[in-house]
């Protein structure tokens, strides 16, 4: 895998976004401002990204209920998902959504979900769609460690081997689902590529928090899928910095764990001593993008505050498209 | 026109359908039926015999026989239209709707109010369902009021060949998620069916007879019974206005109030349990609504509050009868 400059500029600056992001989320929670269940995405940014940044406008994405980052690693309008988080007008889905639902079909995101495995089958027929047109194009379902012990996901897996449409399967393991152990919940010995292949699923196993490792995997899986073999499957090894949702006191993680973690495995630090490291981009490089995020983020928090808020009189648009 | 029954007028209009628009698409248990066996594809096409011929015609891309995963056919019918496509998805029996709830409820009936108006989601559900042939509690139930109270969603229950035609055309060429129930005791039912392009609007009842007397609001095979309710009280004189409600989302509330500020009397015939149903829901309306109009409380014909049995004795004990529909209009006219 090479990754030119400009590639590489770009990923880290998805990566930082999504970090940026999710740090002035928990900041700005505080402030009583956002409402309703914020799930922050934080530490498993270089999976959303080494995938997304490899998919086209039109190959599409399921995501879960801790969306964000998905959202903006395919490219959905950060200002928009701030507003929308806020429970404004301007919000990417008017207001209706929040942040446990964002979607934005226009970029091939067809939605952040409230249900755990939820996403799944849509994904599959996101694929259904993507054979019949015949174009190369992908669906996509996120997963938890949470999600790949439902029944819809055992579900889907087997639909999309029956049909063998171009589905991927990715697992985000951050060893969590709420506030459970994946020791304790996943019963295949933590294993869930395993379950895939139990399918008759081709997998793959990375480090999701190594942006390359996780980039170049996503590389083969795309090459495997797009040539029509069917779908495919990953199990990625990732962390998550903050609680299932804002507010949450993590009582069950282990004493020094998130230090740890933050220290030994972010996929953001890696990912500048690998680039600097290999003298491909430099700390000036960085820090530039770095200081513009700061500023994107600032702009979108402060121009969610000042938007409008829905008008009660909308309160019924749009549940049909036509209601005679 | 043609003389079909329901079954024949909904593959024949599937047929049709799908040759005008190629992104349709036709997916669930069997729909093609023998695949991985001996007897191959197509050995039953479709255990209701509603989609013979689809499989060979438009082939295995726009046809797909699922495995027996509701939530995964339903879920997949939410994707699929969501990127473009106009899944038909097909449930067997309504009764699994349990299975897959969550796909229809919290998914495809939200997703265009839930992103703000910017999507669409042409997903139709077709539900084989109804009491009448001994297929007992899980098998049989009426669950339409349930779908209708949930916003997002069209529901359509078609009573004859054209409504057939009409009703499941408008369902395919609109951009909602449609419930299509079919009812299985109805699929022999024959009549006249327009030729070429047939929409029926949704919305809009039926007026099978009009009387003058005593307003009877029923949907699916309800109707049928009331038609027969109707011709035994007309030997007395009695005239029934008999509105069929094709479609229970949306309601044609006006055709109803309007009936029933003319006879200023109610008979809701509704084929399952009387709790939080559609009989309960109309009777509310028109009591709110009519309420100066009515000259009697309105009556509902329902199911008893309990599962359907298997017994043939006992699941006709259950099923609202024209015998109970008769006597509820006589009940309701010789109120003072």
């Amino acid at each position: 895998m090479q990754l030119n400059r400009d590639e590489l500029l770009g990923a880290y600056r998805r990566m930082k976004t999504i970090r940026e992001f999710e740090e002035r989320l928990h900041e700005e929670i505080k402030t009583g401002e956002i409402g309703g269940f914020t799930h922050l995405y934080a530490g498993q940014e270089a999976v959303a990204v080494g995938l997304c940044d490899q998919l086209t406008i039109d190959d599409k994405i399921v995501s879960t209920h801790r969306g964000h980052g998905h959202c903006i690693a395919k490219g959905c309008d950060v200002k928009g998902m701030m507003k929308e988080i806020y429970g404004r007008a301007g919000g990417l889905c008017k207001g209706r959504a929040g942040s446990m639902h964002i979607a934005d079909l226009d970029v091939g995101m067809l939605g952040a979900n409230g249900i755990v495995g939820g996403g799944a089958p849509q994904a599959v027929g996101a694929a259904i769609a993507a054979r019949i047109d015949g174009k190369g194009r992908v669906g996509v379902t996120f997963s938890g460690d949470g999600a790949c012990n439902q029944g819809t996901t055992f579900e889907a897996m087997n639909l999309a081997v029956v049909t063998k449409v171009p589905a991927i399967f990715v697992f985000e393991n951050n060893h969590y689902s709420e506030h459970t152990g994946d020791a304790y919940a996943v019963g295949t010995n933590r294993d869930i590529a395993s379950r895939a292949e139990g399918f008759g699923m081709k997998a793959w196993r990375a480090n999701g928090c190594d942006f390359f490792e996780t980039y170049a995997a996503f590389t083969e899986i795309l090459e495997y899928v797009r040539a029509g073999n069917g779908p495919a499957a990953i199990e990625l090894d990732t962390e998550r910095y903050y609680g299932h949702f804002e507010g949450d006191p993590q009582r069950y993680r282990g004493k020094g764990e998130l230090d740890r973690i933050r220290a030994e495995r972010d996929c953001l630090k890696a990912f500048r001593a690998r680039v600097t490291g290999a003298a491909l981009l430099t700390d000036a490089d960085l820090d530039t993008i770095d200081a513009e995020v700061l500023a994107l983020i600032d702009e979108a928090v402060a121009e969610a505050r000042a938007d409008e808020q829905p008008d009660p009189a909308t309160v019924a648009d749009d549940v049909y498209v036509e209601y005679y | 026109m043609a003389i079909m029954n329901i079954r024949e007028a909904i593959v024949s209009t599937l047929h049709a359908e799908m040759e005008r628009d190629s992104d349709i698409i036709l997916l669930g248990e069997d729909v093609v039926g023998g695949n991985g066996t001996a007897g191959g594809p197509e050995a039953i096409g479709g255990i209701w015999g509603t989609s013979p011929g689809l499989w060979k015609k438009f082939g295995p891309e726009r046809v797909i026989d699922t495995p027996i995963s509701e939530s995964a056919i339903i879920g997949a019918a939410a994707g699929a239209a969501l990127s473009g496509k106009r899944p038909v998805a097909e449930l067997m029996f309504a009764d699994f709707v349990g299975v897959s709830l969550d796909q229809i409820w919290n998914q495809m009936a939200k997703f265009r109010y839930m992103f703000g108006g910017k999507t669409k989601c042409p997903a139709v559900v077709r539900l084989v369902y109804g009491a009448g042939m001994q297929t007992a509690a899980q098998h049989s139930q009426s669950v339409y009021a349930m779908l209708t109270a949930m916003p997002g969603l069209k529901v359509v229950l078609p009573t004859t060949p054209a409504d057939a035609k009409g009703l499941l055309t408008e369902a395919l060429r609109g951009d909602d998620p449609v419930m299509f129930f079919e009812h299985k005791t109805l699929y022999g039912v024959k009549g006249e069916v327009p030729d070429g392009d047939h929409r029926q609007r949704f919305g809009e009842a039926r007026v099978v007879r009009e009387g003058g007397d005593v307003t009877v609001v029923a949907c699916g095979r309800m109707v049928n019974f009331s038609e027969k309710a109707a011709d035994a009280v007309a030997k007395d004189g009695i005239g029934i206005d008999l509105l069929d409600l094709r479609t229970t989302s949306p309601l044609d509330e006006d055709a109803i109030l309007e009936s029933v500020e003319q006879t200023g009397r109610l008979v809701v015939v509704d084929e399952s349990p009387p709790r939080c149903s559609l009989a309960a829901d109309i009777a509310a309306m028109v009591t709110e609504r009519a309420f100066t109009s009515l000259k009697a409380p309105p009556a509902m014909v329902t199911a008893p509050h309990s599962p359907i049995p298997f017994a043939r004795n006992l699941e006709r004990a259950w099923v609202p009868s024209p015998q109970k529909i008769e006597d509820a209009v006589r009940r309701v006219l010789a109120f003072r």
